[in-house]
């Protein structure tokens, strides 16, 4: 039950992580209708940390709901990848992450599907709706900035050196991955590396970008080693709980 | 390349399957793909749709509104096109 | 002869107008009527987006989950009204980017209330119930404004509204039976927005020039001062259910006239934010002309994309 909870925290916080650093965009996009698409992405990725979060703390089984644990953890309680923490940048660093997040969920909620756990399974088939289509956008996003302008492609291929690093902890694996996996609720990360792979090699090819030479690796998020800019994500995300705690609002 | 701006495109939705695609308004975008998308965010956060057609605004002909009497009146006399210009006898419920 | 066909045009439009028959994009209407209505919706476009930096000022700081979905659902509704609008003044023949240039040059104006700055949760509460009540009141008129992609924008508009009055009166709501700061927050905001959204109605009749053409041509179809009393009517007691006191000691219902009598309206604030005086008004046009500009090598790049794959297609 504790590596359930730990697996389901991953998932969950994952979604709430980038859903509100997505939100950081509202108002400031570059043109009304993509502020208007990034929006429809972070209201998914919320969406889904609510139910996510939801079902991590009735695990738990401590009586807290999913408001607590998105609220009120401290930052190396918070499991999701170092790649969703990282800042917006320009238009292009918020593609490139998320096409490098999206290319990974989509194997991996088709996967998930197939979980033995019956709520995990229900809410990857509803969640991989959503991927599909946030997919689509990003690698969209990706090839046109890519093969766009001289300054988008350097732009944009500087996006993907600097996100680079933080893509081998999509498949991170430990103790809690593994025990899920024999357990038949986790997909095996071996298959959805493979397919986030592919994707990656189809889209960055179409966008004529290269994957770095440099092929240092980062983790650390999903076992509470944070960046540092988790922490001022949390300032503000923990804002109101903290200054005003136990209320309703 | 100073400050071009994307296309305008006309949106056209269909509303839930059996009913005509109907026009809902314009939005900007590169391309007809991305036209779809966003059509697909502005027009339809509240499953306001099933089916989206997108046409690059430059591409639509419209009938000039001051033609509007030769283009229309004509058929206004053609009462004969109507089912009410005939007479059936009593005692016929269903024609 | 000219001069004939003109006044006959003019008569023709102002027929249609008076029998309540919309105009269309491709049909003849005066150039004060177009002039008109693209400053009116331009303006409204602007206000829409401009809008949205007020409260997006708050969604990474939402409270709780539902909150920050509402909210950030509700911004983004905001964008799409702005968008609506925008749309609705190209079929007048503006362009898009041109009426932007003019509200970042401070050419063109947004509606004044933005220039007030959210300083705490409450104000969540308040701009959804004061502001967007206001609008509504506005707006609701205008679905049968006699210019037709107007009207038509406008429906779509009110239909998503209605929300968000809603979301605004219970963030208020909360707060009001919640804990004595909660309520000293709801009040504070409540102060502060009050006359400010009774000022988005615009100068009284008296002073307001542009309302008697405008009468006339069904593009409004209430004066700013009757619209502003349908709002006290039906704001003031509504405050009163959930506790709050409007700041406005002159307030008190006259039995006689069926309405609340108000006090006097700051005119000097009005104008003074209207000119760019207000506390926000630098930072909001700054931060929406900064997204423009930082957005442009993106909105080149996807252009120039697109023409590079419409050449490989017709290679
Ligand atoms: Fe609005
Ligand atoms: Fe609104």
């Amino acid at each position: 039950m504790e590596h359930l909870f730990e697996y389901v925290l991953r998932i969950g916080d994952d979604s709430l992580i980038l859903g509100q650093r997505l939100a950081e965009w509202c108002g400031h996009g570059p043109i009304l209708e993509e502020d208007i698409a990034m929006t429809n992405i972070s209201l998914d990725l919320i969406g889904q940390a609510t139910t996510l979060l939801e079902y991590a703390a009735k695990i738990e089984g401590k009586g807290k709901n999913a408001d607590q644990l998105a609220f009120l953890r401290f930052d190396k309680d918070y499991r999701n990848l170092l790649l969703v923490e990282q800042p917006n940048g320009d238009f292009g660093m918020t593609m490139m992450r998320q096409f490098f997040f999206d290319a990974f969920r989509k194997p991996f909620f088709e996967a998930l599907q197939h979980s033995k756990d019956e709520q995990l399974s229900a809410i990857a088939e509803k969640s991989l709706k959503e991927t599909r289509y946030h997919l689509k956008h990003s690698s969209e996003w990706v090839i046109r900035l890519g093969d766009g302008t001289e300054e988008s492609h350097q732009r944009i291929q500087e996006s993907l050196d600097a996100l680079y690093r933080y893509t081998d902890e999509l498949f991170y694996s430990d103790e809690v991955q593994k025990a899920m996996e024999s357990a038949g609720i986790a997909p095996k990360m071996d298959d959805v590396r493979t397919e986030w792979n592919k994707t990656v090699d189809y889209v960055l090819n179409e966008a004529t970008l290269k994957i770095p030479d440099n092929q240092w690796k980062f983790e650390g998020g999903r076992r509470g080693m944070h960046s540092e800019h988790l922490g001022y994500i949390l300032a503000d995300m923990q804002y109101m709980q903290r200054a005003y705690p136990g209320l309703e609002w | 390349m100073a400050n071009r701006e994307w296309p305008l495109w006309e949106v056209f939705i269909r509303s839930k399957q059996g009913l005509n695609h109907k026009h809902v308004g314009s939005l900007r975008a590169a391309d007809a793909e991305m036209a779809i998308e966003n059509a697909r965010d502005v027009y339809t956060r509240r499953s306001e749709g099933v089916s989206i057609w997108v046409v690059e605004s430059k591409n639509l002909f419209a009938s000039d509104p001051s033609e509007a009497d030769a283009l229309f009146e004509p058929a206004d006399s053609k009462v004969y096109r109507h089912p009410t210009f005939y007479d059936v006898p009593d005692g016929i419920e269903h024609m | 002869m000219k001069e004939v066909n003109i006044s006959e045009l003019e008569r023709r439009f102002q027929e249609k107008i008076d029998n309540d028959i919309r105009i269309e994009p491709k049909d003849w209407m005066p150039d004060e009527y177009r002039k008109t209505l693209i400053r009116q919706i331009s303006q409204h476009a602007h206000s829409e987006v401009v809008g949205m930096l007020p409260e997006g000022n708050w969604i990474t700081r939402a409270p709780n989950l539902r909150r920050k979905a509402v909210l950030l659902a509700k911004v983004q509704d905001e964008a799409g009204h702005g968008l609506y609008l925008y749309s609705a003044v190209e079929t007048l023949g503006a362009d898009r980017e041109q009426t932007i240039d003019d509200l970042h040059s401070g050419k063109a104006k947004y509606s004044s209330i933005f220039n007030y700055p959210t300083l705490t949760w409450a104000d969540m509460g308040a701009i959804g119930w004061l502001v967007d009540g206001a609008a509504i009141m506005n707006q609701v008129p205008l679905c049968r404004c006699s210019y037709g992609p107007y009207a038509r924008a406008m429906v779509r508009v009110c239909k998503e509204e209605s929300f968000h009055q809603r979301q605004g009166f219970e963030i208020m709501t909360t707060l009001a039976k919640g804990s004595p700061e909660q309520k000293a927050m709801a009040q504070d905001a409540l102060n502060r927005f009050w006359w400010p959204a009774l000022m988005m109605f615009g100068p009284n009749d008296a002073d307001s020039k542009h309302t008697q053409q405008s009468m006339d041509w069904r593009i409004k179809r209430h004066t700013n001062d009757e619209l502003r009393q349908m709002f006290v009517d039906a704001t003031v007691p509504q405050a009163e259910l959930i506790g709050l006191t409007v700041p406005d000691p002159d307030l008190k219902w006259n039995e006689e006239t069926g309405h609340y009598e108000f006090g006097a309206i700051n005119w000097d604030e009005f104008w003074e934010v209207v000119k760019g005086n207000g506390p926000c008004n630098k930072d909001r046009i700054d931060t929406r002309r900064k997204a423009k500009e930082e957005g442009l090598w993106v909105r080149e790049a996807a252009m120039a994309h697109a023409e590079k794959r419409a050449k490989r297609k017709s290679a």
